[in-house]
């Protein structure tokens, strides 16, 4: 299975301001690609947009040469994205939550399965308690446990080390690099200091340019 | 990690995406009950209001009935959207790898099925109040059923169009009631065909073409809406 994931001359503007534009990347297997910048400077409409979201821009998205909208349905089959808001559900439980992206990804998983998920991610014992209770910090872990549950290529996160503590951080940026390794890849935005590691490259988006590729 | 999707993948999240709806709403109660109450306290004050006489409710109770339950599906469409794009998961949604039509028609179902159905049982307990003629009463509860699916399919379109937009109640409403004449009309016909012992047929097959032109169309309107109300 082969991952690609290019952006050519993306550009876009809110508010008659250039977040970005004319700005190319790469990802390919094996690659972390971490993006930065001050608050406001569009990494998280950048994220959406190499997400397929609908979202205005200029330039286009190809995933393994393809334009995004002609291989939408392949790209998605291997895109896993957590978004600035963690998408879990107040009102259920972890497990509900996560049979719901299971599902959603078509695969029918099981509870043995969901719980094992959970555990890794430090959430043992709170499996069946509605997620409202759960304090931010876990529920970023419910929304994290997915990255266990569903094996897909592309990882997209979105400030994913938001409210986890020290031990969580340590744990997920080992994830991080264990899922390079494999040969995935990982396309994040954080404000954390990454341990530097062989597949770990930095973007930076600046006031009203392009990106600065380090 | 392969790209190949199971080939019951679709059913699965269908199914999947509709219960998950119908336990949020039935976690919140008060958000299932609030049309029904709705329904019930305006239907109740008319006798108060206009006049007991029987005679003068029977005729005004096909379309006191059908505006008030109208108003109640109207109320309860603002959250069908709101609250799953506020904590991220209709961004999820959208990037699923089954196709949006038809998940967003699972949640336009759990909506029907806990706000247009409760509503069309609940009108013969309130037509009673009306003195509505005896015989009109199944016509009243199927017209509902079935006006009522309609009237959820639309105002999803006009739900996923102010998505974004903070506070959209009032424009949802203008957006959707034009929209929602054609139902009410056929509607408020049927019943009233009912009460004067006239023929339904042709009435609810009318609300039944309607129901099927928005079962085919309302999905893609519905997922390109979803599209367009939350870019930005």
């Amino acid at each position: 299975m082969s991952l690609r994931l290019q952006a050519r001359r993306l550009a876009c503007e809110r508010d008659d301001r250039w977040l970005f534009h004319d700005l190319d990347l790469e990802i390919r297997a094996g690659e972390i690609l971490r993006v930065e910048g001050p608050n406001g400077s569009g990494k998280t409409t950048l994220l959406k947009i190499l997400a397929g979201q609908p979202m205005e821009h200029a330039g286009e998205v190809l995933w393994n040469g393809t334009p995004l909208r002609r291989s939408r349905s392949d790209f998605l089959a291997n895109l896993l994205y957590l978004g600035h808001a963690p998408g879990v559900k107040a009102a259920l439980t972890p497990l509900e939550n996560l049979a719901w992206y299971q599902a959603l990804a078509g695969e029918p998983g099981d509870e043995a399965s969901r719980l094992g998920a959970l555990e890794r991610i430090g959430l043992a014992g709170f499996e069946d308690l509605p997620a409202a209770q759960l304090s931010a910090g876990q529920q970023r872990r419910v929304a994290l446990a997915r990255l266990e549950l569903t094996p897909r290529l592309l990882w997209v996160l979105d400030e994913p080390f938001t409210a986890i503590d020290r031990q969580g951080v340590a744990a997920l940026e080992a994830r991080l690099e264990a899922h390079a390794e494999r040969g995935g890849g990982v396309l994040v935005t954080t404000h954390h200091e990454l341990r530097a590691s062989s597949g770990l490259r930095r973007l930076t988006l600046g006031e009203g340019g392009g990106g600065v590729e380090r | 990690m392969s790209s190949d999707e199971p080939a019951g993948g679709l059913s699965l999240a269908w199914r999947a995406t509709l219960r998950r709806d119908l336990v949020l709403r039935l976690r919140r109660p008060g958000e299932v009950l609030n049309p029904l109450a709705f329904f019930a306290l305006v239907i109740t004050l008319f006798p108060l209001g206009l006049s007991p006489s029987a005679s003068l409710l029977a005729t005004i109770a096909p379309g006191l009935l059908w505006v008030a339950a109208l108003l109640a599906a109207l109320l309860s469409l603002d959250g069908m959207f709101r609250d799953d794009a506020e904590d991220g998961s209709l961004e999820q949604l959208l990037l699923s790898p089954q196709p949006l039509p038809a998940l967003a028609m699972a949640k336009v179902a759990a909506h029907w099925l806990l706000t247009g159905l409760p509503l069309a049982l609940m009108a013969p307990l309130l037509g009673v109040m009306l003195s509505l003629p005896a015989g009109s009463y199944g016509v009243l509860a199927l017209s509902l059923a079935l006006g009522s699916a309609s009237l959820s399919l639309i105002g999803a379109i006009g739900a996923a169009l102010t998505v974004g937009v903070p506070r959209g109640g009032v424009l949802l409403s203008l957006l959707v009631l034009p929209l929602y004449i054609p139902v009410l009309i056929f509607g408020v016909g049927a019943v009233q065909a009912a009460a004067q012992g006239d023929g339904v047929a042709a009435h609810l097959a009318i609300l039944g073409a309607l129901l099927a032109a928005g079962l085919t169309l309302a999905p893609f309107a519905i997922a390109a809406a979803l599209r367009i109300g939350l870019n930005g």
